[in-house]
């Protein structure tokens, strides 16, 4: 028999309290554990269902962050206003999380705790230089999203912590933006490359540059060194094939079911040139 | 040896209320089809992506494969055995079979409740376009691939809803 245990506490601080003294898995929409445990892949055998924890839900914003609580749904994500305006990659890829049902129960903070290189929010959140607030009984600390994951499902985060929140600076300007996830069809696909990429221009000159790709690597990257090469740099034919040759080195593709790792680099430079040359 | 867990759950299934005892993953889909016989509900994929299986948890559209029992405490479910009334079609319904929207009939439970909660989530007069009642009913798949006819019957559901 399975012995299966799930706790399900009236608030925050009774989460955080049982989770204090024995480890366990958050549980929220399930929609990753539910079918882990239907195809017999879910090693953890108890939960916190935290589903129902009304400080971990909804969407605030002062003149300098958003604060997305822990169980924001997709669906929730998709239909804010002020996202739309302010984090468009961010609803784009909402839009992408499976189907309806799927959005209206899969949760951001699920999403990145899952910790699947293919996650679709990833890449738009390191682009927007989000940050994760960890909370436990002892203290609360904010973990920049790129400094999170540590390797493939590692994640900088302690047994009796839970993700609270997610904190998104405010845009200052309005850069463009350029979200495109490849996968084998439209709808429901799981990513082969999903690349995010962020520029701010002034009087010709890049001078904000973030790339985002994910589904490429055990983590999803921010690509860094791409970025710096492309900084204060006016954009013609050579820039962008230097840039181009930078990135296919700073990515490390994986082969997987889904993709090889030739076709992922294929694809990641090709969405790169068409990025850079629609500038 | 521990006994394993099982939670008290207590939800309001197609306008009756209902208690269970049960392991707390159990997943929704088992509960409808075998504990309460509701059978219209059907188990596709078993992952999220067939949407065979859909239902109406508070009004929201929900892969019950997906839904551990523990979390429907309270909760408010429509199945796709709660659309008639007394054996008569609802105007979804209607449209459905009007528009030849059903082939094998498999997806048919979840592309109605899907144009359920499509229809519930439009505003006063709002008439969808062909591309949003295709993403609404992105997570339905149909392996006859009658799309052509659900979309219409879809669009008949949405006229009627607003006549």
């Amino acid at each position: 028999m399975d012995k299966i245990s799930v706790e399900t506490p009236k608030d925050l601080s009774g989460a955080l309290e049982i989770m204090s003294k024995s480890k366990l898995t958050p549980l929220a929409g399930g929609t990753d554990l539910m079918v882990q445990q239907e195809f017999g892949s879910l090693k953890a055998k108890q939960f916190i269902n935290i589903w129902n924890l009304n400080e971990l839900k909804g969407i605030t914003h002062t003149n300098d962050s958003f604060r997305l609580g822990a169980l924001t749904t997709f669906m929730e994500i998709r239909k804010h206003k002020l996202l739309k305006q302010k984090l468009p990659m961010l609803v784009q890829a909402a839009k992408l999380v499976g189907a309806i049902a799927i959005q209206n129960r899969a949760t951001i903070a699920g999403n990145i705790a899952n910790a699947s290189p293919a996650a679709d929010s990833v890449p738009a959140l390191l682009c927007y230089d989000a940050s994760l607030e960890l909370t436990s009984t002892q203290k609360k600390r904010i973990v920049p999203l790129k400094d999170f994951y540590l390797g493939y499902k590692k994640m900088d985060i302690q047994s009796d912590e839970l993700i609270t929140a997610i904190i998104i600076p405010m845009p200052k300007d309005n850069p463009t933006i350029y979200y495109q996830k490849v996968g084998a069809r439209l709808a429901l696909s799981i990513s082969k490359v999903c690349f995010a990429a962020l520029v701010q221009m002034q009087s010709g000159k890049l001078v904000d540059v973030r790339i985002s790709i994910g589904s490429i690597a055990p983590t999803p990257l921010r690509l860094y060194k791409t970025e710096d090469y492309l900084k204060q740099k006016k954009l013609n034919a050579s820039i962008i094939s230097n840039a181009i040759e930078q990135l296919a080195d700073e990515i490390k593709p994986i082969d997987d079911i889904r993709s090889s790792k030739e076709y992922r680099v294929k694809v990641s430079t090709n969405l790169f040139r068409n990025f850079l040359e629609s500038l | 040896m521990s006994k394993s867990q099982t939670v008290n759950i207590t939800c309001t299934i197609n306008e009756a209320q209902y208690s269970f005892e049960l392991p707390p993953l159990t997943r929704l889909i088992d509960v409808l089809r075998e504990d309460l016989q509701l059978t219209g509900t059907k188990e596709g994929c078993s992952e999220g992506e067939c949407g065979a299986c859909t239902v109406l948890i508070n009004g929201e559209l929900t892969n019950s494969c997906l839904v551990p029992i523990v979390q429907m405490d309270g909760a408010s479910i429509t199945t796709i055995e709660g659309l008639s009334q007394k054996g008569i079609l609802n105007k979804i319904q209607q449209s459905f079979w009007e528009r030849g929207g059903a082939q094998c009939g498999f997806c048919t439970p979840g592309m109605l409740m899907s144009t359920t909660s499509l229809i519930n989530n439009l505003s006063t007069d709002e008439i969808p376009s062909e591309e949003y009642i295709r993403e609404w009913l992105s997570g339905n798949l149909c392996r006859c691939t009658g799309y052509s006819k659900i979309i219409e019957s879809v669009s008949l559901a949405c006229e009627v809803n607003n006549g």
